[in-house]
């Protein structure tokens, strides 16, 4: 071809000089950004990995089966017994009827955020899940406590009263994550479902709420670790005890965090000299267990909700 | 299964705003009307009154009548969900629902509607729907996968066997072929000119050569400038709009002269 010719046997010079030139403040700019990115990384991972770091190496001497299946009933002292199973079954079914509060209403009032809500009441829900987001744990506590004391009387401590409370804690959070998923979900599948003839109620089970469920059981994760947690509330509205109790509608319960508190607060036990049997800091090495506990029921849900999230994905391999 | 569609006086509204205003005209069953005409003229606004989809915007409505057969889709007592049921829709995009496998799309408006069908049913229903869209032989070995996994021409022929798997009277396309390549376009052509036989079909396209190819009658959209509605300019045989239309605008733009 003609065009060959043209072309020049040795490459430019020049036009190499300009390719390879660095600019130097370009360079300079880049190291430094990459050398805050990776500071802030490891910064943010400093307290994270001694926090685990220091539950574990106090935690793992008390933590084994003795521990996860037996009360602290009957232990007094400084005893080498007792455990965490009343307060574990405590928080397992608290967090669940927690969940059951909340995850219907929180969704239906996100669903009607999304697919219903126009004008004044719309606005006027979306002020006061943030205003509800924004409440401090202990007033969620009080609000349980006096509503039921107001209802019930004196004697109304029970595991649905901090249901009811970590609820006020859980509900907005739960709407706000349903509401950003279903605004993911693409118009056009929404339209696709009325032009099939498909009713609008249906079109949102079906189509709206199937295809961003995924979303929506990591958003409801996030609630439940938010709640999971909780001390002050739960203290005031559900109180402690020593014995195992799995009915959440009459009377105290004991829960992770309250163990782990009471626990600590209990401090050193005063040991009699020559006493071989007591250990002094065995409610030190409780409450670290708990917390061990806690957090490997918090990990635990996590991966369960990761596989229910990737089960439900939608799927795009062919 | 297929029938005629008379549009009289139709005025449509976004809110307060007049998108589109007196338009006049006749669909023939088992024949497929295209739409052209610039960006804005308001062709997919009024598709969207064909089957009740314009509503579905909020604020949005229609002054006269659409006609199915001589019963007024806008009438009293009639509902939109069973209009919609009756009248089909291809979307610009292909729209397959991503949680869904092949066989689950092609059965959707079945399924979603909670109605029972037996497995044999179900599976001559995808199959009949499939093969219509041309599209059988080359997913029968995989109807359980994913929709979505398919290339952008087969998802979109996937989105005209979910449509005409409910059995529709009428079939409207929404510039089906803007987002696919030739050859994706030139099979949905050809099934165009298939399903004519069974179904009445609107298409609205971008494309003139489209229109000309596939369509036994064009109308002519055109908007006088932006703000002002779209109004209908003619309807003619194709033959007739592409070699002696009635009016300039119509020969302007087809000669590419504005638009």
């Amino acid at each position: 071809m003609a065009t060959l010719d043209t072309a020049p046997a040795t490459p430019s010079s020049a036009l190499r000089d300009v390719l390879s030139q660095v600019d130097p403040k370009r360079r300079r700019k880049d190291r430094v950004m990459q050398v805050l990115v990776y500071g802030a990384f490891v910064l943010a991972m400093i307290p994270l990995v001694s926090l685990v770091w220091s539950v574990i190496s106090k935690g793992i001497g008390r933590f084994d089966l003795y521990f996860l299946t037996h009360s602290m009933r009957n232990v007094y002292g400084g005893m080498d017994a007792g455990g965490v199973y009343h307060a574990l079954l405590g928080t397992i079914l608290i967090t669940l009827l927690t969940a059951v509060i909340s995850v219907p209403i929180g969704i239906v009032t996100a669903v009607y955020l999304v697919e219903y809500g126009k004008g004044s009441l719309a606005r006027a829900v979306t002020f006061f899940v943030d205003v509800m987001t924004g409440i401090p744990s202990i007033v969620a506590g009080l609000f349980a406590f006096s509503l039921f004391y107001l209802v019930v009387g004196p004697q109304s401590k029970s595991g649905l009263v901090g249901a009811v409370a970590l609820s006020v804690l859980m509900i907005p959070v739960v709407i706000r994550s349903t509401e950003e998923m279903l605004r993911l979900v693409p118009n056009e599948l929404r339209e696709a479902s009325y032009a099939l003839g498909v009713s609008k109620w249906l079109t949102i089970i079906r189509v709206v709420l199937r295809t961003a469920v995924a979303g929506i059981t990591t958003g409801v994760m996030i609630a439940v670790s938010r709640v999971i947690g909780e001390t002050a509330p739960l203290l005031i509205t559900v109180g402690a005890t020593d014995s195992i109790n799995d009915d959440v509608f009459h009377g105290n319960m004991m829960t992770l965090p309250v163990y782990v508190y009471r626990q600590y607060a209990a401090g050193l036990v005063p040991c009699a000299p020559g006493d071989d049997a007591c250990i002094p800091t065995i409610n030190y090495d409780r409450a670290w267990s708990a917390a061990l506990v806690l957090i490997l029921v918090v990990m635990l849900l996590n991966l369960v909700a990761r596989g229910v999230s990737r089960w439900f994905a939608p799927k795009t391999r062919a | 299964m297929a029938q005629r569609i008379d549009v009289k006086d139709l005025n449509i509204y976004y809110g307060d705003f007049l998108a589109v205003a007196g338009v006049e005209m006749s669909v023939e069953p088992r024949s497929v009307t295209a739409f052209i005409g610039p960006s804005g003229c308001g062709k997919s606004t009024f598709l969207r009154t064909l089957n009740r989809m314009h509503e579905v915007i909020p604020g949005a409505h229609v002054e006269g009548t659409v006609a199915m057969d001589g019963v007024d889709l806008y009438g009293a007592g009639i509902d939109p969900v069973a209009v919609r049921r009756q009248v089909g829709m291809v979307f610009q995009r292909p729209n397959p629902f991503p949680t869904m496998s092949i066989a689950e799309n092609v059965l959707a408006g079945i399924k979603l509607n909670n109605k029972r069908i037996s497995k044999s049913d179900a599976d001559e229903t995808v199959e009949r729907a499939l093969t219509s869209a041309n599209l059988w032989n080359e997913v029968k070995d995989r109807l359980n996968r994913p929709g979505s996994g398919l290339s952008g021409g087969q998802q979109q022929r996937l989105c005209i066997a979910r449509a005409i798997a409910v059995k529709p009277q009428v079939l409207l396309m929404d510039e089906p072929c803007s987002a696919l390549d030739p050859i994706s376009t030139l099979a949905i052509e050809d099934l165009v000119s298939e399903l004519k036989a069974d179904y009445t079909i609107v298409i609205v396209t971008h494309n003139m050569q489209q229109a000309a190819r596939v369509s036994d009658r064009t109308a002519f959209f055109n908007l006088k400038a932006t703000g002002q509605p779209g109004r209908l300019v003619e309807i003619d045989d194709t033959p007739t709009i592409f070699s002696s239309p009635r009016e300039q605008a119509t020969e302007d733009y087809i000669s590419g002269r504005f638009g």
